[in-house]
């Protein structure tokens, strides 16, 4: 199945996937069926390239979480293969590549303190506190929490929390970060600032990044890629490109350019209503 | 913040002044009926016993919290170690839960004459009934606490390849131990009732007996005032392990769990 639809000439195409950058993550036809018989992929196949900022839409069900658990190592697909850095799970890990994981709630230690909390990664790696703390301290300063450090989870707002989980994920420092709607219970205004922030970050450290989200707007205006899929059975059926140069600041939100974008966003989904379009 | 004291104050002051009121109205009811104290002493009989067996009395409590408190210890290593056990493996709980609910269902006072005839040390006979007693409530409510876990976190652990003993340590301890202090509140109140239980029981006697048997003694001797005097003691004394027990979950827990956040508002 191709991911989207060829514009370009053949040899022009060639060309194109000669200059794209290394492959990061790759899906190779993997499907996944649940242990209850819930057939909530069907193969697919997608290529996380260094550099992108990708975003998964689609509708509710359609399996974007399990894709992205995928992609993480936490779910094993029922056929087909992943793989990182050209290599097995093996290159993920302590040693290895970093992936940073951010969950769709915060999944903080309640009893814990903001601080211990970002360390946790490191704790579970049984790196000493010396080395660790600078780091916990510059990813916390880099979500403005730094006041925070010593609070506890209870303390801080909605956002704020997912702020810290964004600190836990970035301390490690990760190649990668793969995002489950972090903002989808946050108002419009604080998801705003939030994506600013997160697309700062990206930037800064050249991070290559997945991001699941339900707002049609905010897929838009962060990624390079949007990958949209469908329902019943889950699949990808389109993937529109942004060529919309970084950084990006809010008077792309209200240009014309972002509209349209949108626009084809929002047909490519209403295509994904229908049952089985494209389905092989 | 004054509101805050005020509560307090509350919550020591006003049962307090119910059981003062109740003590008055006992008290001036017995007196006006006149009821013999060999029937049903007024509080002024039990305090005057009180005041001449306080020395037996006190010798006699000690040797029941010492069992008391033998027992829940015991039952605390016992029953924290079987839950830890029983979350390893979904197996070993099925297998061995139903026997763990055995322990509970069967009345202590029917199998306490089998433990005296089995431990031939009296004390030790007593501390293995009060254990028994306090064990069921450990381990089920730590077995529940230690499964209760956030399957996010879980899941960010695993991610992480956290070995079990990280597991176990950093994530299933911490979020258990509510449930945990939970369990330990009812298991001491139940480790002072098989205390004394075991003791009418075992029927211990002479020196180092504890207030079941001056109970007892009491009852043969139609010392009704010493009989409520013995009485009084050991719901005082459970009243206070309860209170020490509330007190160690507030220290524990009220930084971050919702169950004692209600208690400083
Ligand atoms: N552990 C599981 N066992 C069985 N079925 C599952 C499991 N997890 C997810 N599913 C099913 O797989 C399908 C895809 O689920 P998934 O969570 O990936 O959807 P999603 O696109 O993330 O949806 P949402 O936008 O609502 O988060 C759903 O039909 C869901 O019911
Ligand atoms: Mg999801």
């Amino acid at each position: 199945m191709t991911p989207a639809p060829l514009t370009f000439d053949e040899p022009e195409a060639k060309a194109a996937a000669r200059l794209q950058p290394a492959p990061v993550i790759e899906v190779l036809s993997a499907e996944k069926v649940f242990a209850d018989g819930t057939r909530a992929l069907q193969p697919v196949d997608l290529t996380l390239r260094a550099g992108d900022f990708m975003t998964l839409i689609g509708p509710s069900g359609c399996g974007k979480s399990t894709l992205l658990g995928m992609m993480s190592n936490l779910l094993q697909p029922s056929e087909g293969r992943l793989s990182w850095w050209r290599g097995g799970p093996e290159k993920i890990g302590a040693k290895g590549r970093q992936i940073g994981i951010v969950f769709q709630d915060p999944t903080l230690m309640p009893w814990a303190t903001v601080e211990s909390n970002v360390r946790l990664l490191f704790d579970l790696d049984r790196v000493p506190a010396s080395e660790s703390m600078p780091r916990v301290r510059d990813a916390l300063a880099r979500v403005g929490l730094s006041k925070f450090a010593k609070h506890y989870p209870r303390q801080l707002s909605g956002g704020m929390r997912m702020r810290v989980a964004i600190a836990r994920a970035l301390a490690t420092d990760p190649d990668v970060l793969l995002m489950d709607e972090p903002f989808g219970a946050l108002d419009e205004f604080t998801r705003h600032k939030l994506d600013a922030d997160i697309l700062d970050m990206w930037q800064e450290r050249s991070l290559t990044a997945v991001f699941v989200t339900h707002s049609i707007y905010e897929a838009v205006f962060l990624s390079t890629r949007i990958v949209v899929m469908a329902a019943s059975p889950g699949r990808i059926i389109h993937e529109i490109i942004v060529d919309e140069p970084f950084p990006r600041d809010e008077s792309f939100r209200v240009s014309t350019r972002f509209a349209n974008l949108c626009a084809d966003v929002l047909n490519a989904l209403s295509l994904a209503q229908k049952p089985n379009h494209g389905a092989s | 913040m004054n509101s805050n004291k005020a509560e307090n104050a509350m919550r020591i002051g006003a049962p307090f002044a119910v059981g003062l009121a109740l003590l008055l109205v006992w008290q001036t009811l017995c007196t006006a009926y006149a009821v013999p104290s060999y029937l049903f002493p007024k509080p002024s009989d039990i305090s005057d016993s009180f005041g001449r067996e306080w020395h037996t009395l006190f010798a006699a409590l000690g040797t029941t919290l010492k069992i008391t408190l033998s027992g829940f210890a015991a039952a605390c290593v016992i029953g924290i170690l079987i839950a830890v056990i029983f979350v390893q493996s979904k197996v070993i709980e099925l297998a061995f839960f139903p026997y763990a609910v055995l322990l509970q269902v069967t009345p202590i006072a029917a199998v306490s004459p089998l433990i005296v005839i089995l431990v031939k040390n009296t004390t030790g006979a007593l501390i293995v009934v009060s254990t028994i007693v306090a064990l069921f409530p450990i381990i089920s409510n730590t077995t529940l606490g230690l499964r209760s876990v956030d399957p996010g976190l879980l899941n960010l652990f695993r991610a992480r390849r956290a070995s079990r003993l990280q597991i176990l340590l950093r994530l299933r301890v911490p979020s258990a131990l509510p449930y945990i202090f939970a369990g330990l509140r009812i298991s001491i109140g139940l480790a002072l009732i098989g205390a004394v239980v075991g003791e009418f029981v075992a029927g211990t006697g002479g020196r180092g007996s504890g207030l079941a048997y001056q109970i007892l003694q009491a009852g043969f001797q139609l010392d009704i005032p010493l009989m409520f005097a013995a009485l009084a003691l050991i719901s005082v004394a459970g009243i206070a392990m309860f209170t020490v027990m509330l007190v160690l979950t507030r220290l524990a827990l009220s930084h971050w769990h919702e169950s004692e956040l209600e208690a400083r508002r």
